[in-house]
């Protein structure tokens, strides 16, 4: 009884303490995949002119833990994370299919040839409507694909390398061994 | 004469602003029949815009905005209910793309929250209060000693000068 005039006090502090966590830890614009452990919507798709066969669902499900990277040429953030990718081919750490979102094929495989080419297949999105399957809702967002074919996870933003220690090789020694 | 002719003539050169502040939604594409346009903009009005977070998509100028209002046209004139446009945006962005949370288990807390909240803050303000005026009056009757109640008789005599005064 004698310190209950800390009580206001240790309400506010509480609160603080919620409100502090909220303000640095949550990120509002991350909005978390509904389509986790569920398989990958159908889609078939052509080509980048250029760059390998086309992109269908089936070609997702390969027995192995895949990622598709949903990218597109006028998207500058792609840019930050492409020569990760990059890295990831040379190492050959894993294979990265590419969803070519709401861009002109021309200039997605001029992209391509002045960046390089991660990709294994490639799919041109024109109208964006297997990314709305998919529930991209910004560019460039990371999915990490099961070898059924299933959505594990879902990496909004670009993928750095802690993050991809972080978030995806789990995934890919878990699953993928 | 001119005292009447002023506020209708501003009134008139106002009215087109009226008009078209209430018709600058964005519109792509109309559907013919204007009974299935006003449930797409009804939908619409209650879908949220996932890269302006706070508006609809019916609201946004967002080019992910501009597809989902033709993905909402475009179920409806296939012929899919209200709830089965809805569902069908759920299964893609999840619960978060509907401004109205639906009430199940998760959303729980949201929706009872405030109300619990509240009961909680009445009830813990009838103890507070009703404490209070109980010890106020024990305090009142019982805590004066001998000595103050001869202190307040002599301050409570009318002809004799107060010290303090």
């Amino acid at each position: 009884m004698r310190f209950r005039f800390l009580t206001p006090v240790l309400a506010f502090a509480g609160i603080a303490v919620v409100m502090w966590y909220a303000l640095f830890n949550l990120n509002p614009t991350e909005i978390p995949t509904e389509l986790i452990n569920k398989p990958a919507p159908e889609f078939a798709l052509e080509p980048v002119p250029g760059y390998g066969p086309g992109l269908a669902q089936s070609d997702l499900a390969t027995g192995k833990v895949v990622l598709l990277n949903v990218f597109a040429s006028w998207c500058v953030a792609c840019m930050a994370e492409h020569p990760f990718f990059m890295k990831l081919k040379a190492q050959d750490t894993v294979d990265i299919y590419g969803l070519n979102y709401k861009d002109t094929p021309d200039a997605a495989a001029q992209w391509l040839a002045r960046h390089g080419n991660p990709y294994k297949r490639t799919g041109v999105d024109l109208k964006g409507r297997v990314g709305i399957d998919f529930g991209v809702y910004g560019v460039p967002e990371t999915f990490v694909i099961s070898p059924d074919g299933k959505i594990l996870d879902k990496i909004i933003g670009p993928v750095s390398e802690d993050m991809f220690d972080a978030r995806i090789r789990p995934l890919l020694n878990g699953a993928g061994s | 004469m001119t005292s009447i002719f002023r506020p209708l003539a501003l009134a008139l050169l106002l009215a087109p602003f009226i008009v078209l502040s209430a018709a600058s939604v964005f519109i792509e594409e109309k559907l013919d029949d204007p009974a299935q346009e006003a449930r797409a903009r009804e939908i619409s009005g209650e879908i949220r815009c996932l890269v302006c977070q706070n508006q609809s998509i019916l609201d946004s100028n967002a080019d992910l905005a501009k597809d989902l209002r033709q993905i909402v046209r475009e179920r409806i004139s296939l012929g899919d209910t209200d709830d089965q446009v809805r569902s069908y945006l759920v299964e893609r962005y999840g619960d978060w793309v509907l401004l109205n949370p639906p009430f199940k288990m998760t959303t729980l807390f949201l929706w009872l929250g405030p109300a619990a909240i509240f009961l909680f803050g009445a009830f813990a303000m009838i103890v507070f209060l009703r404490n209070r005026s109980r010890s106020v009056e024990g305090e009142s009757t019982a805590r004066l000693s001998a000595k103050e109640e001869v202190e307040i008789e002599q301050l409570l005599k009318p002809d004799k000068p107060g010290k303090n005064s």
